[in-house]
């Protein structure tokens, strides 16, 4: 049991996951991805390899706002190893 | 001090009884309602998604900011999500306060917070088809023309 957890927690400390929403999601065709973390990661670096693997999600960037871990952030914030990233197109709930 | 995003039918009841306080002397109750045209095009329905978790989390940040800004007593926010006909309500608001000034005046302040700050997004349903809304509507006045958007 204990060493079951301790493999889901060792996976979970090397990857980022990423959420996607709305027009980002219906572009990528899924509402979550999972990166494999890199040192030194920034909001910025995250998003450059989502685009990557993803060029449909290129022409979203320019307006794109980003949270990590449910907090809004900037480019240069890091993403520490199990950090959840969402990609946020501009936002029109009410 | 209650929030919730949630796919069910907003309940008004619960959101004002969530608010009432005995040294309230206002509540204030605001409805976004699914209205049937924007921009000139007629809407079918909307289908609203959220980051559910970080909704609620900026919802209570925004409550919270309104209670310092405005002494405001309480507030209630929900949000609905999913596919809504025209005339149900997407936002349900209330607030108690003291007096009705704060409750008219932080209501607003709130609505338009929401709509800036919170991720939830829309998507109008046409006839002919269809098309995710980015960005909030002009807050208060008249629509801006869609070449503005």
């Amino acid at each position: 049991m204990a060493s079951g957890a301790g493999w889901s927690l060792t996976i979970r400390r090397m990857t980022v996951t990423i959420l996607l929403f709305a027009s980002l999601a219906e572009a990528a065709g899924t509402r979550r991805l999972e990166l494999a973390a890199e040192p030194g990661d920034t909001v910025a670096s995250v998003r450059d390899r989502v685009v990557s693997a993803h060029p449909q999600l290129a022409r979203f960037v320019p307006t794109l706002m980003v949270a990590v871990d449910e907090v809004y952030a900037t480019d240069d914030d890091p993403v520490p190893p199990g950090a959840t990233v969402a990609l946020i197109p501009p936002v029109s709930g009410g | 001090m209650l929030v919730r995003v949630t796919d069910l039918p907003l309940d008004v009841n619960e959101a004002i009884s969530a608010v009432e306080t005995p040294s309230a002397g206002a509540v204030n109750v605001f409805l976004g309602v699914v209205r049937d045209n924007n921009l000139g095009r007629r809407v079918g329905h909307l289908v609203y998604d959220a980051y559910p978790s970080m909704a609620e989390r900026v919802m209570r940040e925004l409550g919270e900011e309104a209670i310092e800004k405005f002494g405001i007593l309480d507030y209630a926010i929900f949000h609905r999500t999913g596919k809504l006909a025209i005339g149900e309500a997407s936002l349900l608001v209330t607030i108690s306060s003291g007096h009705r000034g704060e409750s008219f005046e932080a209501g607003h302040w709130l609505v338009n917070s929401i709509k800036k700050r919170v991720p939830v997004w829309k998507k109008e349903v046409w006839e002919d088809g269809e098309e995710w809304i980015e960005g909030p509507e002009s807050l208060g006045i008249q629509q801006a023309p869609a070449s503005m958007r």
